[in-house]
Order: structure tokens, then sequence, then C-alpha cells
């Protein structure tokens, strides 16, 4: 065999084996969403069944019309789930984002005194598991009187999202070379024009981002809300997910549903939006 | 039109100085240069005239106002960054009509502007493009495009050519020099490239550590340079430059190696006094093979070894030890020389120069 065929033939073995490889970390990564999915469409007794029952018999969208009948076992009430955290994930998403724009544009484009000591702070407090908080929340926001609202759950929501979002939001403004708005200044703009015109737009997929992950946060936090939410008036939905557990069962199946529920509105918008995250937008505005 | 004037303008940040009270006046439609070394301010005097930077001392002038307080937007100029800064999420057409728009111009009129200055710079063909998608020259001109869209009254250009190769530099260069033909506006430019400050401007000032060395005509600063930096600093290659003491009539330099005092110093320097004596490499060339700038009344010939030749076809750079230093010789219409050779070379003396070792000012007076 000559050189070049061995090659080639060398070649075409590692492509396989790259597949294969991908093909398992695939199966790893999704095999646990599509069980859950698949849970959701059958009855409990082939959910437990030992051993696992792989191939699905007998399927059906009973959970998903007992859900939104609201006639399912205990009539759980999805639909005020669903409201609670789309208002508490939406408010406090375009709350964190509109002071983590303020920040991270003060971060990247101006210096101040304490600049760093602040930002190692805000750093830290993404240390702090939420869960020790959620105590001594408990019991401020008890005495406030503001237990079970929207208010509380918001608040909570932006203060867990706002250094996050600065840390994100500065990194994108950094990227934004200064010149531009100089320029557009000098194109008779004013600071603020300058700041609209030219380095938001060339900063939005970062914003965009920035945005998704303070959602998606806010959507799929269970530890505070459900310390913080007592009944239908601000129960979040994974704090919902619970209802499905009595003392001596748990309906599997309906949970299951309900999380497909959860994710489907989560995995949407990220797809939506992810083509504005891969855009080079900045590239060409400089020397390139 | 617009005359632009510094008036003791000082620019610091903190306890540091970076421009020292700078005074200078920029004619109506005159094209000056700023030149000098990385770090000598040039680049934040004209950010101080732009109104990117806050002034910490003295006044800027345009057109006869004080524009110290005015935001850049109100002062009616235009600005060419080094980096070209295009705004990457419009296309060529709305980077050079942005300032309009935002001035609140009808669209008929931003099109006409738009297009008369895309016919200018031979950018019709890319007017729907991104800036990614231009070449480096080409962006360029979109830059430029976008300042001649104004009409200001005074265009800065911020090194404008140098993220651009030679050959394009040369190029963009003229098209600089003719549009300021035709645009007739003040144009102040800053570049650390000697050859980009003669070659297009009217006046040339020469900066250093936040100070103006000199200010004046390109031959002026060429043929006459006020300091012992701007004689460094201007031509190329440098001028040679070297210390000596004077003694009777004659320049000594280190190792006894004499040449005799130009005639025009011997009332200005008195036996004992230390001078730098300066000489053009053109100035000094092997006999017969260098055009002497003067009248050739105060020429004088020594033969000497060549240490390195540097070929360059139409001449060639010798370099030549004496007094225990190397100079550089320029040779015109050249013959091949070997390293080591002796050769007999003429200095004209005519167009020598001196300057004091303390404050590197001109002994000519």
């Amino acid at each position: 065999m000559d050189k070049n065929s061995s090659h080639r033939l060398k070649r075409r073995w590692l492509k396989v084996a790259h597949f294969i490889g991908l093909f398992l970390a695939m199966l790893v990564i999704c095999l646990p969403g599509l069980w859950i999915v698949l849970s959701s469409l059958r009855p409990t007794v082939e959910i437990m069944a030992k051993p696992p029952v792989w191939i699905p018999r007998d399927i059906s969208l009973d959970a998903y019309r007992a859900m939104f009948g609201g006639a399912g076992q205990g009539g759980i009430p999805v639909w005020e789930y669903f409201r609670n955290s789309l208002i508490i994930s939406i408010t406090s998403t375009i709350i964190a984002l509109i002071i983590g724009m303020a920040g991270g544009y003060a971060f990247a484009r101006y210096k101040f005194k304490g600049k760093s000591g602040v930002f190692l702070g805000f750093m830290l407090t993404r240390a702090v598991p939420g869960i020790a908080l959620s105590l001594p929340l408990f019991m401020i926001f008890a005495r406030v009187g503001i237990i079970d609202t929207h208010f509380a759950m918001i608040l909570i929501y932006v203060a867990l999202n706002v250094p996050f979002t600065i840390w994100l939001i500065d990194g994108f403004f950094r990227q934004v070379p200064k010149d531009l708005a100089e320029a557009a200044q000098i194109d008779g703009c004013t600071r603020w024009q300058a700041f609209w015109q030219v380095e938001f737009p060339l900063a939005g997929p970062g914003i965009a981002s920035a945005g998704i992950f303070a959602f998606l946060t806010s959507w799929n936090e269970y530890a505070l809300a459900s310390q913080i939410t007592r009944s239908v008036n601000s129960k979040t939905l994974p704090v919902g997910l619970l209802d499905y557990t009595s003392e001596f069962t748990i309906d599997w199946r309906g949970m299951c549903a309900l999380a497909v529920v959860m994710i489907i509105p989560a995995l949407t918008l990220t797809f939506i939006i992810q083509k504005h995250l891969v855009s080079g937008l900045t590239f060409g505005a400089v020397k390139g | 039109m617009a005359p632009v004037t510094l008036k003791k303008l000082v620019k610091s940040y903190g306890n540091v100085d970076v421009v020292h009270g700078i005074d200078l006046e920029v004619k109506d439609r005159e094209f000056i240069a700023l030149v000098g070394p990385s770090g000598c301010g040039k680049s934040t005097t004209l950010r101080m005239i732009a109104g990117l930077e806050d002034i910490s001392g003295g006044v800027v002038e345009i057109g006869g106002k004080p524009v110290n307080d005015l935001p850049p937007r109100a002062r009616n100029i235009s600005m060419v960054f080094q980096s070209y800064a295009l705004y990457p999420h419009m296309t060529v057409r709305e980077n050079m009509g942005f300032s309009l728009k935002i001035g609140k111009i009808a669209q008929a009129e931003i099109d006409t502007r738009v297009n008369e200055a895309a016919a200018i710079l031979d950018l019709d063909k890319y007017m729907d493009r991104r800036p990614s998608q231009l070449s480096g020259g080409q962006r360029q001109r979109v830059a430029m495009g976008r300042a001649i869209v104004r009409k200001p009254d005074v265009f800065l250009f911020d090194e404008p050519l140098s993220n651009l190769d030679a050959k394009l530099r040369t190029q963009v260069r003229t098209e600089i020099k003719r549009l300021h033909a035709r645009v007739q506006a003040t144009m102040i430019y800053v570049t650390h490239d000697q050859v980009e400050a003669m070659t297009l401007s009217d006046r040339i000032v020469i900066m250093r550590d936040g100070h103006i060395e000199q200010v004046g005509t390109p031959e002026e600063v060429f043929k006459r340079p006020a300091t012992r930096f701007v004689a460094g600093f201007i031509g190329s290659p440098p001028m040679n430059l070297n210390e000596a003491t004077v003694d009777n009539g004659k320049l000594v330099f280190a190792g006894g190696q004499t040449l005799p005092l130009p005639a025009e110093f011997r009332s200005k320097v008195a036996a004992g006094d230390k001078v730098i004596f300066g000489l053009r490499p053109d100035d000094i060339y092997p006999t017969g093979h260098g055009i002497s700038s003067g009248e050739a009344t105060d020429v004088h010939e020594m033969e000497l070894p060549v240490s390195i030749t540097e070929p360059l076809g139409n001449e060639t750079l010798l370099f030549i030890t004496m007094a225990e230093r190397e100079w550089v010789s320029r040779m015109l219409n050249p013959r091949p020389i070997g390293a080591g050779e002796v050769v007999k070379f003429s200095f004209d003396l005519s167009q020598a120069h001196l300057f004091s070792p303390e404050t590197g000012k001109t002994l000519r007076g």
C-alpha cells in the first residue's frame, strides 16, 4: 500500500471515530430530555417498570389534557403558574438588562475610584449560594409583608442576575471600539445618540445573550422560589412541579408533562435569538 | 472658512503634563501636519481640537471663536481616524450619510451629497457593502468620504495611513493632496511619518515631549532645522550629527580628525566651544557622485574607507567611519564600491549645521 492511500484510510477512520465520539456525547446530553418527553406520554406503570421498558407501548396525551384542563389529579393550576413564571421572569430580565447595560457600559468605558473593587464584589456575590440567603430573605420579606408576591420574586431575581449581566455586557461593550462613539460624536451625535445609534446596536447580540441568561436563571430557579412563594398568587412553574407529589404517590407522568411545558419556552427563546448571538458584527469596524 | 488657533494649550493627566502650553496658528485652508515621535502629544492636541479630549488649559479657537466648551458635534469638523472607525452595522452609503441624517437633512440632499463624495473617491461600486466587505484602502476612502460629506470647516486626520501597506499609502497620500486642492478646507494632519508630513503639508509642526520644536514649510524644516531634534527627525536617512570642538577655524572631532569651520558660523562660535555638527547624507558624497545643493563654495575633500554599502538602485548609501563614528553618505549615479575601499568624499560644508549641545538649538542665530 502506498503512503497516499494509507493516509487516506487513516483519515477515513479518524472521521468515523470522530462521528462515534460526537454521537455518544450527544446521547449523554439529549437522552434525559428525550426521556422526560417520552415519560410524559406513557402511563405510570410503564415509567416505573423494572427492568425499564425502552420502547413505549402505550402513548397518550392524557397528562397534557389533564394539565391544561385543570382537571388532573388535584387540579393543578398550571396556567396560573405559567403566568406567574412569565411575569416574574420577563420583568426581572428587563430590569436586570437595564441595570446591566448601564453598569456594563460604565465599567467598560469610564474610569472611577474603586472600579476593580466593585467589580470583584459583584463577582463574589455569584459565589454565595442562593439557598443560603433564603432564610434571612424569608424573614425580612415576611416582616415587610411581601411574601408570596410577584414583587418579591422579581426583586430576588434582579439581584441575582444583575452582577452577571453587568459582567457579560461589560465584555461586549469593551469589544465595541471607542473610536466608533467618538466618530459618531464628531458626525453630530450627542453622547446619548452615539450610544443608541452606534454602540447599542453593536453590543446588541451580547445584550441579547445576557438577556437569555437572565431569563433562564429566573425561569428555572427553584430553591428561593420554593421558600418565598406560597400559593397560586406567585408560585412559579418549577415550584409547581412539586404539586405532583402527594404524601404517598408521585404522578411521574404529570410531572414530566409539566417539565416539557417548562422547557419549551426556554428552548424556543434561545432558538430565536441564537441567530443574533453568532453575528460577528464588530468585524470591519477597525482594521481587520 | 476657518482658521484654527491654539493659545497656550495645555493637557495634563493628573500631575503629568503631556502638552505644555503650545501656540499655533493654522491659516484658513492651510494644510498643516503635526509630526513627531509617538508620545509627543500630537494626537492629544488633535483630539483637543476635535473636542474628544478635555482641555486642561489654554484656548482652542476655530473660525476665530473659542470652542473649548463646545462638544465635538458643534465644532463643524470632520475627523478621519487611524482605525477608520466606520460603523460596522451600516453600509457604505449609510456610513457616509450618517452625519447628515443625524443633522436632519432632507433625504434627497443626503443622496446628492453622498453620491458626489462617492464619485470623488471612486466608491460608487461599493455603496451597498458593509465595511467588513471592503479592503483596507477602500475603508480608508469611505472614512474620507464620510468626512467630506459633512462639508466641515476643518478636517482632522489622525494617522490615517498607518494601517495601509506601503504602495497603497503613497496612493492615498496623493488622493488626500488632491482632496485638499478640491475641497479647500483647513486640514490638520497628524502623523509620525516625516515623509507624509513633507509631501502633504503647507507647513509642518514638529513636536517633541508636548512642546513645539519648529513650525515651518517643508523646505524650511529641511534646510534650516531650528533644533538638533528637528535636524535628526526630518530627512531620511537622518542627518549625521556628531560632537565637535571649535578650535582656530576648525572643528575637531573625537580622535582628532578635523573639518574646516563652515564659513557661515565663523562669527557665531568661539574657540573652545563645544558644538553638534550636522551634515545630511546628501551633502557627503564620493567626489563626482553628488549634487552640491548650495553654491558649493565650501566643499572639503577627504579620503575615507567605506565600511558598508546599501545599494538602492538609483543611489547607494555608504557608511563611513570618521572620528570614531559612523557617517552616512548618499552616492548618486552609483558605481559599485566594495566594503573597505578607500574613496575620496566631498563634504559640502555650505550645507552644514551647528547646534548647541546644551539647548539643542541652532547656532545660526
